[in-house]
């Protein structure tokens, strides 16, 4: 692949910004005037770009003509949409009671100074998103936390170093 | 016709009505709040609440329609409870300020605690998302918003705009402009149509109150005033006139006694907007028919929201835009010129106060373009309820006043400066001007009646043909033109639409901002229903009638500003004063930061 170029261009193999756009512009005009088609092109373009920046949002604003509080507005009432850039890895600590009472605080509060970052953000080399969830059915084995697929159980708050070390 | 019981009432209604509508037809009084009749209908507060037989939940009365033979109950002990029980919840979230909040005495979540007999509050919850934010023509105050979506309704569906919307889900759901961004960096028209729906404090225009205080306490500052058309006719509804009463003497009495120095007529500049308009038309009529570089059509200028719209959604049709400002501007203008100098007050020692119906306003001072010689043009916009506050203040009740009068030099005014309240009225007044320049007699028609298109609803059009013109407008004989009136934004969205397609028919376009023109603008008393909106419109046409005069270039204190200080319509004073440009900003303002 031809490495030099714009600055948005990376030699990984990856698409470039450009070409992630042009590919959302041929969705959004494929889609376009369907109606109810702005959940289906944003959740088309966050697979294409992976989250959905401001920049984004307006960009289908503009193409399908629709307001942006309105494009805005649907993109924060569902969850799975995400305006922050994903992590390569998600890591979910777990809330439940049974996991807050014995330390799931702690993980949080521990995982937020490793990464710099809070909860619901993603670490600045895009390796992490940090997230809470409700109950990871793994309430015998407290305080849980779960990266990507795999479930971690009673986490020692000083281990979580070397689990990280693996990703 | 439907046949229904309601409070054992037999009652008839036409199919289709609400429980609401057919109760409210029977003189039955339901609370409801989110509700605005022929407005706004989404059933978020669920305070209208009733029994109906056979259901086992509680109806929502403004959602549901009425079927034959229904049995509904309005004031049961159930129905009674859960109305207390949501209004509290209501209030276990909203900043409860009354003491201290703007709207208070006229809040209709305030109004409706004492109609449901509240005593108590339960509950008490965190506000789901208080952000205040302040822009120079509104402010919003969402630690008070009740998510009834009035605003929303009228952002949207009414004006086409679309700068509210819901955000978030559910606790955390705010109504407000996108990822929360100032409504001053966004592409707002502040035309202020969510303020006036807004049943609470938390749409509000932002104070220039203190402001104004501070120039009239000023020893050092003559403060001039000047009143809007559409003021005139609405602010006697603040001290409890019938709507549609004109009490022009009493305000100018009133703005006397809270110690403004002189007080201006702004319709003046109305005329003076007229012959400036006229003569701009005619030249560009003329260059077009000669084949020459000219942008038709023309479009109107008055309204700032209807601008600050343009330039955000069209910045490439800025040039059809007339250059002329806005008459309140051009007031300004002429104030801090012509009249200082006449006075021999210094200009920077002058400060000049408009009384408005209008939000946009408080925004259009603020630009670059309304300044001469490094002054503002205007230093400060009341709205008309903003002006009433300050009279309540100062304890002036317009009902004990008595009458006063315009000052000289600005107090003559013609039957078409009235009109520059109304949608259509800008037209109207610059066709009675243009017509009889150019053939030397009177326009046979009055009031523009036009049904609206079939394709929108908020646009109206006519033909006008010009016969045996006067020896210097023979280029326009024979000529017919097109003319288009749009009342409202979703309006100009459609005849913006035709201009760039090069599709439009017309040679004229009036744009104002609020749907109904100023009449309905803002920062007008709230809340306008249909019929109050209609016995002002009745109150600004009988005053065109009345008037001793009815066409602007009849006005001999215009005339006479001509003769003394301006010399001619569109001349080099005439361009330095009375008109400006426009600014290139974007959707996304994109054009602003370069
Ligand atoms: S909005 Fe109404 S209820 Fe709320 S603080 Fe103001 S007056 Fe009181
Ligand atoms: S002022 Fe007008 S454009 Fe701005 S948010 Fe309110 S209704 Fe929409
Ligand atoms: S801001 Fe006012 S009009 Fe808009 S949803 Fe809130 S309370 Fe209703
Ligand atoms: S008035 Fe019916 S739900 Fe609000």
């Amino acid at each position: 692949m031809d490495c030099e170029a714009t600055k948005s261009q990376c030699c990984c193999g990856e698409e470039t910004d450009q070409q992630k756009y042009d590919k959302i512009a041929e969705i959004i005009d494929q889609y376009k005037n369907r109606e109810g088609s702005l959940i289906q092109v944003l959740h088309m373009a966050q697979t294409v770009y992976g989250y959905l920046p401001m920049e984004l949002l307006k960009f289908i604003a503009k193409r399908m003509d629709i307001p942006l509080s309105e494009v805005s507005g649907v993109s924060t009432f569902y969850p799975v949409f995400s305006m922050q850039p994903r992590g390569k890895h998600t890591i979910k600590v777990c809330m439940g009671t049974a996991c807050y009472v014995r330390g799931g605080k702690k993980l949080v509060d521990r995982l937020e100074n490793m990464l710099g970052i809070q909860v619901g953000e993603t670490s600045e080399d895009r390796k992490y998103s940090l997230e809470v969830v409700r109950c990871l059915g793994a309430c015998g084995l407290a305080p849980a936390m779960m990266i990507d697929e795999t479930i971690y159980k009673q986490v020692n708050p000083d281990k979580l170093n070397s689990i990280l070390a693996k990703y | 016709m439907i046949n229904l019981s309601i409070n054992n009432k037999l009652v008839s209604v036409p199919e289709g009505s609400t429980i609401l509508e057919a109760a409210k037809h029977n003189k039955i009084d339901i609370p409801n709040l989110c509700n605005l009749d022929g407005v706004h209908k989404f059933g978020s507060c669920r305070l209208c609440v009733v029994e109906v037989e056979g259901d086992k939940n509680l109806q929502a009365s403004c959602m549901v329609q009425v079927r034959d033979g229904m049995v509904v109950h309005t004031n049961t002990d159930k129905v009674r409870k859960v109305r207390k029980n949501l209004f509290e919840l209501m209030l276990s979230n909203h900043r409860q300020d009354c003491l201290k909040c703007q709207r208070s005495l006229s809040c209709e979540l305030q109004n409706m605690g004492k109609r449901l007999g509240v005593t108590e509050a339960r509950y008490t919850g965190q506000t789901s998302g208080g952000i205040v934010d302040i822009s120079p023509a509104i402010s919003r105050d969402m630690a008070k918003c009740i998510l009834c979506r009035r605003c929303i309704t009228a952002c949207n569906d009414i004006q086409k705009v679309g700068i509210l919307n819901a955000q978030n889900s559910g606790f955390k759901t705010v109504v407000g402009t996108a990822l929360d961004l100032p409504i001053n960096t966004v592409n707002c028209t502040f035309c202020g149509q969510c303020v006036a729906v807004c049943p609470v404090g938390a749409l509000k225009e932002t104070d220039a109150i203190q402001n104004v205080w501070g120039a009239i306490s000023d020893k050092c500052k003559r403060v001039v005033v000047q009143i809007d058309p559409a003021v005139r006719v609405a602010i006697g509804e603040e001290f409890g006139y019938e709507p549609g009463t004109q009490v022009t003497g009493q305000l100018i009495a009133g703005l006397r006694e809270i110690g403004f120095d002189v007080v201006f007529d702004t319709n003046f500049a109305a005329d003076l907007t007229v012959i400036e308009a006229s003569s701009e038309f005619l030249t560009r009529m003329k260059y077009s028919l000669e084949d020459m570089e000219a942008r038709l059509p023309l479009m109107s200028s008055c309204s700032p929201a209807w601008i600050k719209y343009v330039e955000h959604t069209y910045p490439e049709k800025l040039d059809h835009l007339s250059t002329c400002k806005s008459p309140h501007t051009m007031l300004g203008a002429l104030a801090k010129s012509y009249y200082a100098e006449k006075l021999k007050v210094e200009p920077k020692n002058m400060a000049v106060v408009s009384i408005m119906p209008c939000t946009a306003k408080k925004f259009e001072i603020s630009r670059p373009e309304m300044t001469n010689n490094g002054l503002p043009n205007v230093d400060a916009v009341l709205t008309t309820r903003e002006i009433a506050r300050m009279m309540q203040e100062a304890g002036v009740d317009l009902r004990k006043v008595g009458k006063s009068q315009f000052d000289q030099p600005f107090e003559l005014s013609s039957g078409a400066a009235e009109l520059f309240g109304l949608s259509g009225g800008v037209m109207e007044a610059t066709l009675r001007t243009v017509h009889e320049m150019v053939t030397g007699r009177e326009l046979a028609i009055d009031k523009l009646q036009a049904a609206p298109l079939e394709e929108c609803d908020q646009v109206k059009d006519v033909e006008l043909r010009f016969d045996n013109p006067l020896e210097a407008y023979q280029y326009m004989a024979g000529i017919t033109i097109k003319v288009a009136v749009a009342s409202g934004l979703r309006g100009a969205e459609f005849l913006m639409d035709q201009i760039t397609k090069q599709e439009s028919p017309y040679s004229f376009i009036e744009v104002m901002g609020c749907p109904g023109g100023c009449i309905s603008g803002g920062g007008q008393p709230r809340p306008a229903t249909s019929e109050t909106l209609q016995k002002r419109l009745q109150a600004i046409y009988q005053e065109d009638e009345v008037k001793l005069f009815r066409k602007a270039h009849q006005n001999e204190g215009v005339t006479k500003l001509y003769k003394e200080f301006l010399k001619e319509p569109n001349g080099q004073k005439a361009q330095d004063l009375l008109h400006t440009q426009y600014t290139k900003r974007g959707k996304f303002n994109e054009y602003l930061c370069d």
